[in-house]
């Protein structure tokens, strides 16, 4: 695999077989020493152009326990605010000669466009509202320690799906290995035409006890300004993830930042239910498998040039 | 309809003396041209079998039995055996970029394409960059057409000042200085009240409104259709229905005043039913729709998320292809216009959703519907080469037809002839073809417009007399 741009593009094999190499790699978070040399030698470049906290944090960590070098570079203070456009960007820093990039963008398809104007190995770390599949990928790994297989498992997902790549990478990662999946939303926020993806629509919680896991999604204030929603006050009320409505068997999932008292009530956040801290453990590893798979997985091997004989100064 | 109180036609002809006509090129030698035993097709003449054909004074002078016809002196001899002549295509919906955007197409480039694809007409619309919506810029625009339009331009200032839909242009003068109709396309004339006001006033300066269908509450920020695709990639939709329902809002206004509205670009099966409707309550409505809506839909998005694929309104689904195809065969829908809109390289290699919106289409229109449509056996060959020329009448322009006395208006293709549409190699000055890739069958050998012969293809040999 040279790229990792969409969950789309990976077979339930390529799935287990990351999540089997991340299952593997957290032997190296718990040394005392949390490095491998794994990618000695080899660049990776952070290119951010949206705010993010801990996916691109656990980049840079999962790049740095394999011992590459990193680069970041975040598009504010940067030559994209004089108007340098994407393609000018990336072949500019295509110049450092990077193995690996890593982007986040406000843009659908951007990481696939960038896929084509280098020869690094890119990973979509989000591409507008479509997809971001480590963060699936790590969903699914979080699951799966919990649960062993997803086969026939009920999974929920609820809130904004409409404005969310963490859904749509979700709905493909959980449906391939085998769950089936329920989206829950305000009708305004579920997109028309969603169940092409394989999940089922409901517009209430009614049935939410039919779930194994109830994957609740960030709601985000501006949302109200477009009438997506009348008010917060009235989602939560419609939507709202609480002890009351939570089962006691039920698994809890949050992509993060979580809005405590809008998508979630605080006492289901700090429930031995809820998996967020396992969540974003599991990003390193995740990440970590990543970046081995597209650098020096088994069919990266045949992508990677044999190393020029250096040439004396 | 509502009758009004008065019976006035109005619509005269207040064409100024410097104008002349509504059609204006650069005109070019016209010499004598004998096609040899082409089969010519004109379904508005009846025509439908092998003929020589003489063109003379930039008039069609004979039509002969094939091989009967003696070229005169110094003619050039066209072999046309195994080849179509058909009645020049006429586009009623351009983006030739000037004045303001050279550097996508200008006219000399944009005639080009359009000659390349045998059109012998286009009608250019006015968003360029001033807005043609004066005019000073119109007479402009004329003049550097009579200096480098290949082929006849028509054009279409804008409706309101600006596309700003607040106020309108000076309609009458544009019309004196041979505004051929008047147009805000790429934007809706939101204001209902506005639209009134405009076909109150056509009553007084003729010419038709061609109309660009959109609610803007209800296309919001969407950059495809809305849909099982856009779902899938997270992309913003635009609903069928924000045509749909402007189409009907308009329709209804035109009803009312009795105004002669046409629509561009249909792309949903709501607003093929729209037409429908409004045609059947004797509302003055034309329409109009594209070669990439007749023969895309929004699933080849999902192949490659290509931005030449990138245009408004959107490719939509395979039922609304069907509905637009039903509404050519039944005459719902009109004519066929490319809305041909160059866009250059570096505006297109961004993402998806900051892309502008367009593809060029002038110099694949035929061959798409020809390989797409024709070939298949979904509509007869007959009913494209009439959808293809038909936009003439609909803006006011005579249709091109294959009898003696006609302007010479002709284009000579090879129907066995399979090419590439190509990533480059266009005459067009842009290369964002939404058909790039593809195998077409069905290439322009020659054109021949106002009487001159304007694009030969390379490769095609020439013998003179």
């Amino acid at each position: 695999m040279k790229h990792l741009l969409s969950i789309e593009d990976l077979e339930r094999s390529d799935i287990e077989r990351i999540l089997e190499r991340a299952r593997n790699f957290t032997e190296v978070s718990e040394r005392q020493v949390k490095k491998v040399p794994t990618l000695r030698g080899r660049r990776v470049l952070n290119l951010f152009y949206e705010a993010s906290t801990r996916t691109r944090s656990s980049f840079e960590l999962a790049a740095k326990a394999l011992s590459a070098d990193v680069i970041n570079f975040a598009s504010s203070g940067s030559s994209v605010e004089k108007g340098e456009s994407l393609k000018d960007t990336v072949q500019t820093l295509s110049a450092y000669q990077p193995d690996l990039i890593v982007v986040r963008t406000p843009h659908v398809g951007a990481a696939e466009l960038i896929a084509g104007w280098t020869t690094a190995a890119v990973v979509n770390a989000g591409d507008g509202k479509h997809e971001h599949p480590t963060q699936a990928l790590l969903d699914v790994y979080t699951l799966r320690e919990r649960l062993g297989a997803l086969d026939g498992k009920n999974l929920w997902i609820v809130g904004d799906v409409m404005h969310s790549r963490v859904a749509r990478s979700g709905i493909l990662a959980f449906t391939k290995l085998g769950a089936r999946v329920t989206v829950c939303g305000p009708p305004t926020l579920i997109p028309r035409g969603i169940e092409a993806l394989g999940c089922e629509v409901a517009y209430t919680l009614d049935d939410l006890a039919q779930a194994d896991v109830v994957y609740a999604l960030r709601m985000q204030h501006e949302r109200m300004a477009d009438s997506f929603i009348p008010s917060l006050r009235e989602y939560a009320a419609c939507y709202q993830i609480d002890g009351r409505r939570l089962g006691p068997r039920q698994l809890l999932m949050h992509p993060g930042p979580v809005n405590r008292g809008v998508e979630l009530a605080a006492e289901v956040i700090d429930s031995p239910q809820a998996l967020i801290g396992q969540q974003v453990a599991a990003g390193v590893v995740v990440r970590m498998a990543v970046l081995y798979e597209c650098l020096a997985g088994r069919d990266a091997q045949v992508d990677t040039p044999t190393a020029p004989t250096p040439q004396p100064a | 309809m509502r009758p009004r109180g008065s019976s006035a036609t109005g619509a005269s002809d207040p064409l100024d003396g410097a104008a002349r006509t509504r059609l204006f090129h650069r005109p070019a030698a016209g010499g004598d041209v004998l096609i040899r035993g082409p089969h010519v097709l004109d379904p508005r003449a009846g025509l439908d079998g092998r003929h020589d054909v003489l063109v003379r004074g930039g008039e069609i002078a004979e039509i002969g039995e094939p091989g009967a016809l003696e070229a005169p002196p110094g003619a050039e001899v066209l072999n046309g055996a195994g080849r179509h002549l058909f009645p020049g295509f006429v586009d009623p919906h351009v983006h030739l970029r000037t004045p303001g955007q050279e550097h996508k197409e200008d006219l000399d480039s944009g005639t080009r394409a359009a000659a390349a694809g045998g059109f012998v007409a286009v009608v250019a619309m006015p968003n360029t960059s001033p807005t043609v919506d004066s005019a000073p810029v119109l007479r402009a625009l004329v003049e550097q057409a009579r200096r480098e339009a290949r082929v006849p331009i028509g054009f279409m200032p804008s409706i309101t000042r600006g596309l700003a839909g607040d106020a309108l242009t000076d309609m009458a003068e544009l019309r004196g200085a041979g505004a051929l109709g008047f147009s805000d396309d790429g934007k809706p004339v939101a204001r209902a009240s506005i639209l009134q006001k405009a076909l109150q006033y056509q009553r007084l300066v003729g010419g038709v409104l061609a109309l660009h269908e959109e609610d803007p509450s209800l296309s919001g920020a969407g950059v495809m259709h809305e849909g099982e695709v856009s779902a899938r990639l997270g992309l913003a939709g635009i609903p069928p229905i924000s045509e749909s329902t402007m189409i009907a809002r308009d329709a209804a206004i035109a009803g009312y005043e009795d105004g002669r509205i046409h629509i561009q670009h249909l792309s949903a099966a709501e607003s093929v039913q729209a037409v429908a409707e409004a045609k059947s309550r004797d509302v003055r409505i034309s329409c109009e729709s594209s070669p990439h809506h007749l023969t895309l839909t929004h699933d080849a998005l999902l192949e490659r998320l290509d931005t030449r694929l990138k245009m408004n309104p959107p490719l939509r689904t395979e039922e609304d292809r069907q509905a637009l195809i039903a509404g050519l065969r039944d005459g719902t829908i009109d004519c066929i216009a490319t809305d041909h809109a160059p866009h250059a390289r570096e505006e297109k290699e961004v993402p998806f959703e900051q892309a502008p919106m367009g593809t060029t289409g002038l110099e694949t229109a035929f061959a798409a519907v020809y390989t797409d449509l024709v070939l298949p056996g979904v509509l007869p060959l007959e009913l494209v080469v009439d959808k293809l020329s038909r936009g003439a009448a609909l803006v006011g322009l005579p249709l091109p037809g294959i009898a003696t006395g006609e302007p010479a208006n002709l284009c000579l293709v090879d129907l066995g002839a399979e090419w590439e549409v190509g990533e480059a190699g266009y005459e067009s000055r842009s290369q964002n073809c939404c058909f790039a890739g593809r195998m077409l069958r069905g290439k322009v050998l020659v054109t021949i417009a106002a009487g001159a012969v304007v694009y030969r293809e390379r490769a095609f040999a020439l013998t003179a007399a």
